[in-house]
């Protein structure tokens, strides 16, 4: 009993350390990209309707009952509050 | 004479001509100015799902459940006096659900009232952009109400771009302010909460929230974005008819702490790979108080074949490590001072899959004028600890 107690806060330490490795990672990612300047006459692709950094409308439901089924929620992926959620 | 007579008709339609051209350009601002229509969505869900893990039951039984959805949403648009546009969307969804779990409130019952239920919730949102500027300020209201619950939300938000326009910091703050009626597993209805009757009472649930974001073109195929929140809940945050079986057997109704403070970071791309491919991609790292942590991973490659018409297969994987107050059916004791058998809150992992579908020719969809766009998208979702689901949507867009 012990032991699998010890077993997954191993487990659980595992796991936020992989997270905080892998936000560390996809940060470096970011900050080693060099951006450069976009006039507005070159966002054509950009401004292509499938290049929005939102979800879809179409999406609602899905995002709905994965927030009602998953433990985390928020961070531009469907409300993170309100709703009852009971089923 | 007929010369003269004809040079000065000439002359005075010229005149005329000189006159009526700014009227006309000042015709056509005034009408941008008008509120006009942009566009319309009537989106229909349809979602069913199966499990054995029901949190009604604690942790045992079936999660059968349907609930089919259909929103409307109209979109309005106006330009005022200092050519700031102002952008209004009005929305109205109706879900009607059955769940066998709700049903087993009470284990005598067979189809009791708590088996189906009917949820209304219209929102309202406005948002005013100075292009000169760069900036963007907005608000909005929503309410949710069904037989058991209420939720009225608010909600602020402003946003600037960056001087070469390249890069977007925005905020929001957001709040939802919650009522649950106090429905107990019938067993367990006796002392505060009146047995049997139908004036059960309310209880609150709040939740206080603020949005970070920052868009960045990093090149003229790409784009980013990062997003953080920083979510408070307070008040009954369990649900009265979740049962916890302890290990000696004894039945009670799920307690969990009354505040909870969640943190998500994600960050989001877009990359038009070609006229034919665009990637977009999700990664999220959650984490509150209750020792809840996920990782979300989605992919989705957009297939254009023409202009018109595009296929975008999706994949997403979500790994859940449990809130420290979880246990499953009789493992709990007396000993615990929080405790649920809420298999959404257990260790799991899960995958979603699937395929969505737009077609937007030009002159109208099927023939029809005002169908600008038609969309389907089908996905399939399983859990490590046998949940199962299937949602098929379906989006007609109106212009």
């Amino acid at each position: 009993m012990r032991q699998s107690k010890k077993k997954q806060y191993v487990s659980s330490v595992q796991f936020q350390r992989a997270g905080c490795w892998l936000c560390s990672f996809i940060l470096a990612i970011v900050a080693l990209l060099s951006c450069t300047p976009v006039k507005e006459y070159q966002k054509n692709k950009l401004n292509d309707s499938e290049m929005v950094l939102t979800n879809r409308k179409i999406e609602k439901t899905e995002l709905s009952f994965l927030s009602y089924r998953e433990g985390a929620s928020g961070a531009n992926a469907g409300k993170s509050g309100g709703g009852c959620g009971c089923n | 004479m007929k010369k003269l007579t004809l040079a000065t008709i000439a002359l005075y339609l010229g005149i005329l001509s000189v006159f009526a051209q700014p009227l006309k350009q000042n015709d056509s601002a005034y009408k941008k100015r008008k509120l006009s229509f942009e566009e319309a969505n009537l989106i229909s869900s349809y979602y069913q799902q199966d499990g054995n893990n029901s949190s009604i039951t604690g942790g045992i039984g079936t999660e059968k459940l349907t609930d089919l959805s259909t929103q409307f949403s109209i979109k309005l648009t106006k330009v005022d006096r200092k050519w700031r546009k102002h952008t209004f969307d009005l929305e109205m969804g109706i879900d009607h659900y059955t769940s066998a779990s709700s049903d087993r409130i009470d284990l005598k019952a067979n189809s009791s009232a708590s088996y189906n239920d009917t949820r209304f919730y219209p929102s309202a949102n406005w948002s005013m952009e100075n292009e000169k500027k760069g900036t963007t300020v907005g608000a909005g209201g929503s309410l949710s109400v069904e037989f058991d619950y209420v939720s009225v939300g608010g909600q602020f938000n402003a946003s600037k771009k960056t001087k070469d326009k390249s890069g977007e910091w925005g905020v929001k703050v957001f709040t939802y302010l919650d009522n649950l009626k106090m429905i107990l597993p019938v067993e367990l209805r006796s002392g505060p909460f009146i047995p049997r009757g139908t004036q059960y009472p309310w209880t609150d649930r709040n939740t206080f929230g603020t949005s970070l974001s920052y868009t960045q073109i990093v090149n003229t195929k790409l784009q980013l974005a990062l997003l953080a929140d920083v979510i408070f809940q307070q008040g009954f945050l369990g649900l009265p008819f979740h049962r916890v079986y302890f290990s000696d057997n004894s039945v009670h109704m799920e307690n969990l702490p009354t505040t909870r403070w969640k943190i998500p970071v994600s960050l989001r791309f877009s990359y038009f790979a070609s006229d034919h491919l665009i990637l977009r991609g999700y990664y999220r790292y959650y984490q509150d108080d209750w020792d809840l942590s996920a990782h979300t991973l989605s992919i989705e490659p957009v297939i254009k074949p023409t202009a018109f018409f595009s296929i975008s297969p999706f994949y997403r994987l979500y790994v859940q490590q449990a809130t420290k107050y979880f246990a499953p059916y009789q493992v709990h004791t007396a000993a615990n001072r929080f405790y649920t058998s809420n298999f959404d809150l257990s260790s799991f992992t899960s995958h979603f899959f699937g395929s969505g579908m737009r077609l937007a020719t030009p002159g109208g969809v099927l023939g029809w004028s005002k169908l600008s766009a038609l969309e389907l998208r089908y996905g399939h979702y399983t859990r490590t600890n046998n949940l199962v689901s299937d949602v098929i949507s379906l989006n007609l867009t109106l212009r």
